[in-house]
């Protein structure tokens, strides 16, 4: 057995010398009679064990059997036999995807238009959904009365407690369509706008969530309403933390609130902004298909705007019962989505000692 | 010495009044919309003539609603997913990251790995919605009939939750622990007398997210139910809302009040109990998701 401190050695304070540390020869032995040994050691602490077993059939079953689904991918499509009857198909359903080759010319430029929306509604919610929590944050600070404060947190938290359902329907209805049969004017969000010259009347009138030009908007200002409060959270706490003589050393230097932000507020904040730019980035592929499907259901004229990977897929298995290509386009959006979350967090690690996992 | 502010500050800080009074303000306004509308007069709320303000105040489409077998089957409903599923989750859980939490467990990282990597990796709606579907089948041939248990006991786990609840059981000080064990504790009561007392805030906290996220639960719900009179109110909500645009789009709609109103009236049903656990939750959720460092 290599002795080396610190790992196996531990300073012994009562005589003053170093002894082996009896957890590290346990495992140790652990490693020698290995499986034996194991098993010896699960079964006198049987009880802490059986305590895992619940959490990990439920992974198991419904977290990591849906992994294996996806291996109906490289398969044929076949609906009537499982998936492990299929027989190996290889990479055909995803060249078709990717390539577009013969048959899949149509759903090849469907699987292309859904990568870059599912791209853009994550870019754009990057570039204005990031930024609003932490100015709200920012915002939040200057205000000393803690009641008032407080009592604005509390409205805008509120929607992050909401369901899509519940969010998706306010969006719809206050951004409906006018009636021609009654001859009832648009939704009073639409109103709204339309009186701002924001957009014509006749778009309100036609329906905002019917105009594909429309929808990235409605997604990111819905997005901003329903998360940015909530978000803010962790930025708020961030800026409280930031003891109050820095400030005064800043003023003292004759610091105005622009160089207090920049020398101050910023560099103190700053490891948490990265930690949620990273959790940002690697979710990027991982749009919400809730509130995307809840949306532009039986709205086809915005699919070229609103659908995204998860949507396109779902679509190709309800109305043509394609498992094999459904799980091909998950499979890549997710291999992908995987190279994101490890990459954004190897670069944190590297740039700034902040790591997520 | 109170020191004057400088122009610039003071700029800062009138702008943030401002800016945080309207986005308050835009925040709640639809719900507002919403409570108003739901007891509006028919013409009001089509011809689109209320802004903040109900106006000839009607109860019909309320009382229409409450006369509404199907919403009362769709409420409790709701309140069966939400009880039953927030108790396993929550069960689940904090067995899993107790366990988790012990440093003499073995294959320990291995465990944390299989967790953390269903964050990373998801397989995605499709291959979930054909495992969920055997899982089904395999339920129904041992004789579970009522697809709410499926919804309760195969979806909800996070794992996030999970590590939140792990680290509140690492932070426990090994010597209560100790001194448990000395008296003659099993692994259990340590854990129930110990452990769950001590880390009281951060299971309030998974708790209401898992309670939160059952009460709100929609798409899987509605892929996986199939009795309508099992379905929870989510998805009563969505398909009143499919249905009754369409009447009244078409001019088929005789009440007296707008068909709107009932979906507003509905929308206000469904978030009054979050509304009445909401000042709790403020409480908890900030500590929660600082631990965490990620949001939910």
């Amino acid at each position: 057995m290599k002795h080396k401190a610190g790992d196996y050695l531990i300073l012994d304070e009562a005589t003053g010398r170093y002894r082996e540390d009896p957890e590290q020869t346990v495992r140790d032995d652990v490693e020698k009679h290995h499986w034996l040994h194991v098993g010896r050691t699960i079964l006198k602490d049987w009880r802490l064990y059986l305590m895992l077993v619940p959490m990990l059939l439920v992974f198991l079953f419904w977290r990591y059997m849906p992994m294996y689904e996806l291996l109906g991918s490289f398969k044929v499509d076949d609906v009537v036999k499982p998936v492990a009857d299929q027989y190996f198909k290889g990479f055909s359903n995803f060249k078709g995807l990717l390539l577009g080759t013969g048959t899949f010319a149509n759903l090849s430029t469907e699987f292309w238009r859904a990568m870059r929306n599912t791209f853009l509604l994550s870019f754009y919610g990057l570039l204005f959904g990031f930024p609003m929590p932490i100015l709200l944050a920012l915002f939040f600070n200057e205000i000393r009365s803690d009641i008032v404060r407080s009592g604005m947190q509390v409205f805008t938290y509120l929607p992050k407690f909401m369901s899509t359902v519940v969010m998706t329907s306010l969006v719809i209805m206050l951004i409906r369509q006018g009636s021609s049969a009654t001859g009832a004017p648009p939704g009073i969000i639409s109103q709204a706008l339309a009186s701002l010259g924001l957009i014509s009347r006749e778009t309100a009138q036609n329906g905002l969530l019917n105009d594909p030009a429309y929808f990235r908007a409605i997604y990111q200002i819905s997005g901003i309403w329903e998360t940015a409060g909530y978000d803010s959270i962790v930025f708020f706490a961030a800026i409280i933390a930031i003891s109050p003589t820095s400030y005064e050393a800043a003023q003292i230097d004759g610091a105005g609130k622009w160089a207090q932000m920049r020398y101050v507020v910023l560099p103190s904040i700053l490891s948490t902004i990265v930690i949620m730019l990273i959790t940002r980035i690697g979710s990027m592929l991982s749009i919400g298909y809730e509130k995307v499907l809840l949306l532009n259901e039986e709205r086809v004229a915005i699919y070229q705007t609103s659908e995204v990977i998860s949507t396109f897929s779902w679509r190709i298995k309800t109305t043509q019962n394609q498992s094999g290509l459904a799980s091909a386009a998950e499979m890549l959006n997710n291999v992908v989505g995987m190279l994101l979350v490890i990459g954004a967090n190897t670069i944190a690690r590297k740039a700034s000692n902040v790591s997520l996992y | 010495m109170k020191r004057k502010l400088e122009i610039s500050e003071l700029i800062f800080k009138i702008f943030s009044y401002l800016f945080l009074t309207v986005f308050a303000l835009l925040c709640l306004y639809p719900f507002l919309y919403a409570v108003s509308a739901s007891i509006s007069g028919r013409h009001a709320v089509e011809y689109q003539e209320l802004i903040l303000f109900p106006k000839d105040v009607q109860f019909e489409a309320f009382a229409s609603m409450f006369s509404n077998n199907q919403f009362w089957n769709a409420y409790s409903n709701t309140l069966f997913l939400t009880i039953y599923g927030t108790v396993w989750s929550l069960g689940v859980s904090i067995l899993g990251g107790y366990a988790l939490s012990k440093k003499r467990l073995l294959f320990r990282k291995a465990f944390n790995f299989f967790l953390v990597f269903t964050m990373w990796f998801s397989a995605g709606i499709v291959p979930q919605y054909l495992n969920y579907l055997a899982t089904k089948s395999v339920f129904n041939s041992i004789g579970i009939m009522d697809d709410k248990w499926l919804v309760v006991i195969a979806m909800g786990m996070a794992a996030m939750n999970i590590i939140l609840l792990r680290n509140a059981f690492e932070n426990v000080p090994s010597e209560i622990e100790e001194a448990a064990i000395v008296d003659g504790a099993t692994e259990m009561q340590v854990l129930a007398k110990v452990f769950i007392p001590m880390s009281k805030s951060t299971i309030a906290t998974v708790a209401l997210f898992f309670a939160i996220s059952r009460w709100n639960g929609y798409f899987w719900a509605r892929q996986m139910i199939s009795n309508t009179n099992e379905q929870p109110l989510q998805v009563f909500i969505r398909n009143q809302l499919e249905q009754y645009t369409d009447l009244e789009q078409l001019g088929g709609w005789t009440e007296n009040y707008a068909a709107d109103s009932i979906i507003f009236a509905l929308i206000v049903c469904s978030i009054i109990p979050i509304l009445i656990i909401y000042p709790f939750i403020q409480k908890y959720f900030a500590k929660g998701t600082n631990a965490g460092g990620v949001k939910e």
